[in-house]
């Protein structure tokens, strides 16, 4: 029965999709069912956290079939916790959607799209296998093409199709890596594989093949110079939309780059940490200027997602048992804030009717609330004490000047600058200073007409998160110790994989 | 404009290439063929009853909702994972009916496999076709956004 607890996480979002499949006539339960789907994934995948920070990396082999073979699913507690935090994500962007997204959209299966959104995501994280890893990705991607481009505004199908296009080259590339890996060595189970690789005879083949792979990851995590289909596309679709894409998508990508080189490509990583340095260090810079030259909210946020992933992959690519853990924590905490000033950005819309900042003003006099509501995220972004962002970046900081990467360490804090330098452009043009009168003219955007309850709840819940994390992170930061030294030391993970028994009748 | 030929040929070839893809879609477990090349040729009988005739006529001989096709679909193919578990396996485990003979088919072997094939290709049949109505009738979609 241990097994169940893996599958369970997808197969709560997916057979809470196809229920909403077949029942599309009525509206409420629509609403009703994409909500109560999202929390149960999230009590599943909760359950699944915390299974394996108690029995280590858990194994399940879908049909029976033992690896390398059969269909492998692993969580170890990196898998788990990214499951969790996606599914807690889902849950509270579900909420959210209850006063944003209308008619029309539900009409046009809105929410069972959603779900098989979270069923992708999950299973990426899940998977043992690497071209199940491209499978889950294309689930994902389907469901995320058609959400984008939902709405069939003009400026949605102009973003859509760069982000289809774009993503459909990282997928071919992806591919075509996977392909080479698979000619060479005869099997694309994770594990399998970081075994072949270790004793491999023909390097020229597969630094090739990580090439490849390193390049499509890269280009869905959103790294320079492969980021720009993102700020593209995230402003566009509705709120709930972009705010569960800018948390969950990216991080998908950061999360298999860490999975191929923590597990896959361990011994070809020295060839590789240069680059991934030189990424990491352009790819903050590049996100963070990008923001300051921007004026409208979304898409301001959408150019420090870029800046952030840096700070990630810059973890990854110092590799010290302290790097990886503050690039966990890092990941945790960037989900959470990202889609919270997603969802805020939602609320500004609401009450001004845009979220350019030459147009609006005065949020602050009008709706202090909603002020506190953004300054908590916002200020975690920008690493200010006590809230998550500092001890996410503390830990990256301190690991660069352990390992004597000075200039990744001052770029880092630059860039740490120049993020609070737009956050505060945000505060103060949005909440400080006063509606302007003669303000440029512009197209009414709307965002939903439901209860605003529905949107300040699911706020409010992970701005406390993001503090709750600043003031006591000990917990959280063990955690991803101990998820790093699982990183760490493959060992676990590969014979928990390999030694599993083959269970199934088969014909 | 409708076509004479497409229109009569398309009539006649319906029957025949549903039940072709029941073949390729029974044929699938051990043989070239399966649910998803069964569900394509499935939905290109609809396919040419809608460009013979029209969209409403190739809806009007589906029956049903291409989504609720595809729900369905999807609905069997999870079912026919959760048989395995009950019988102690984890997801997806093949669970097997004893073999027994048939006229015509031979020794036949029904199991949850077979089962996952009908659900994929109920799901690309419903898959296929909504995509393809949707384009066909594109106006009704398109006007309630300008």
């Amino acid at each position: 029965m241990n097994e169940l607890v893996i599958f369970l996480p997808l197969l709560v979002p997916l057979c809470a999709a196809v229920c909403l499949l077949l029942t599309a006539k009525s509206i409420r339960f629509q609403r009703i069912g994409g909500v109560v789907g999202s929390i149960l994934t999230l009590i599943a995948s909760s359950y699944l956290l915390w299974q394996t920070d108690v029995h280590g990396v858990i194994v399940a082999q879908a049909g029976g079939w033992a690896a390398p073979l059969g269909i492998t699913f692993a969580a170890d507690r990196l898998g788990a916790v990214m499951v969790f935090i996606s599914s807690l994500m889902g849950a509270a962007v579900a909420i959210y959607s209850l006063s944003e997204i209308g008619e029309d959209y539900i009409r046009k299966f809105f929410y069972p799209l959603f779900l098989f959104l979270l069923f992708g995501v999950n299973g990426a994280f899940l998977t043992g296998d690497l071209f199940n890893l491209y499978v889950w990705f294309e689930v994902m991607l389907i469901s995320s093409f058609v959400l984008v481009s939902m709405g069939g505004k003009k400026n949605e199908l102009e973003g859509g199709l760069k982000y289809v296009c774009l993503n459909l080259l990282a997928s071919a590339l992806f591919l075509a890596g996977a392909g080479i890996l698979y000619g060479k060595l005869g099997t694309l189970n994770m594990a399998d594989l970081s075994v072949k690789i270790a004793t491999a005879s023909e390097p020229t083949w597969i630094i090739s093949g990580s090439m490849l792979l390193l390049v499509s990851f890269g280009l869905k995590a959103g790294v320079f110079p492969l980021f720009f289909w993102l700020p593209a596309s995230y402003h566009t679709p509705p709120v709930a939309v972009s705010a569960i894409f800018a948390g969950l998508l990216t991080k998908v990508g950061v999360y298999a780059l860490i999975r191929a080189y923590t597990l896959i490509f361990t011994p070809l990583f020295g060839e590789i940490q240069g680059i991934l340095i030189t990424i990491s260090v352009l790819t903050m810079i590049t996100g963070v200027l990008g923001a300051a030259s921007h004026f409208e909210m979304r898409k301001i946020l959408s150019f420090h997602i870029v800046s952030q992933i840096g700070y990630m992959t810059l973890g990854l690519a110092f590799m010290t048992p302290l790097a990886l853990a503050a690039a966990i924590f890092y990941l945790i905490h960037h989900i959470i804030v990202k889609t919270n000033l997603f969802l805020v950005s939602g609320i500004v819309i609401r009450k001004k009717g845009s979220d350019d900042l030459a147009r609006i003003g005065g949020l602050y006099k009008s709706a202090p609330w909603l002020a506190a509501l953004f300054f908590i995220p916002a200020f975690s972004l920008g690493g200010i004490p006590p809230l998550s962002g500092f001890w996410a970046k503390l830990g990256i900081i301190q690991s660069g000047l352990d390992i004597g990467a000075y200039v990744s360490v001052a770029a880092a804090l630059g860039v740490g600058i120049l993020t609070l330098f737009s956050m505060t452009k945000i505060w103060a043009e949005a909440f400080w200073k006063k509606q302007p009168e003669h303000a440029p003219e512009g197209e009414r955007e709307s965002c939903g007409d439901g209860h605003i309850a529905w949107m300040v709840i699911p706020v409010t819940f992970l701005a406390i998160c993001t503090v709750v994390i600043g003031l006591f992170g000990e917990p959280l930061f063990a955690f991803s110790e101990r998820a790093a030294a699982q990183l760490a030391d493959s060992s676990e993970y590969i014979s928990a994989v390999l030694d599993a028994p083959e269970t199934g009748g088969h014909e | 404009m409708k076509s004479m030929i497409l229109h009569q040929s398309g009539r006649m070839l319906f029957p025949w290439l549903i039940v072709l893809s029941i073949i390729v879609l029974y044929r699938g477990h051990n043989l070239p063929g399966g649910g998803f090349i069964g569900g394509l040729i499935a939905a290109t009988a609809f396919l040419l009853a809608s460009l013979g005739d029209s969209a409403q006529e190739a809806r009007r001989l589906l029956r049903c909702e291409p989504t609720t096709l595809m729900g369905v679909g999807l609905a069997i193919a999870i079912f026919s994972g959760v048989i395995g578990v009950f019988g102690g396996g984890p997801f997806l485990t093949g669970e097997w009916l004893p073999g027994f003979k048939l006229p015509l088919l031979g020794s036949v072997h029904l199991g949850t496999p077979v089962l996952f094939d009908v659900g994929v290709y109920l799901t690309v049949i419903g898959f296929v076709l909504h995509s393809a109505f949707s384009l066909s009738t594109l106006s009704e979609f398109g006007e309630e956004e300008d």
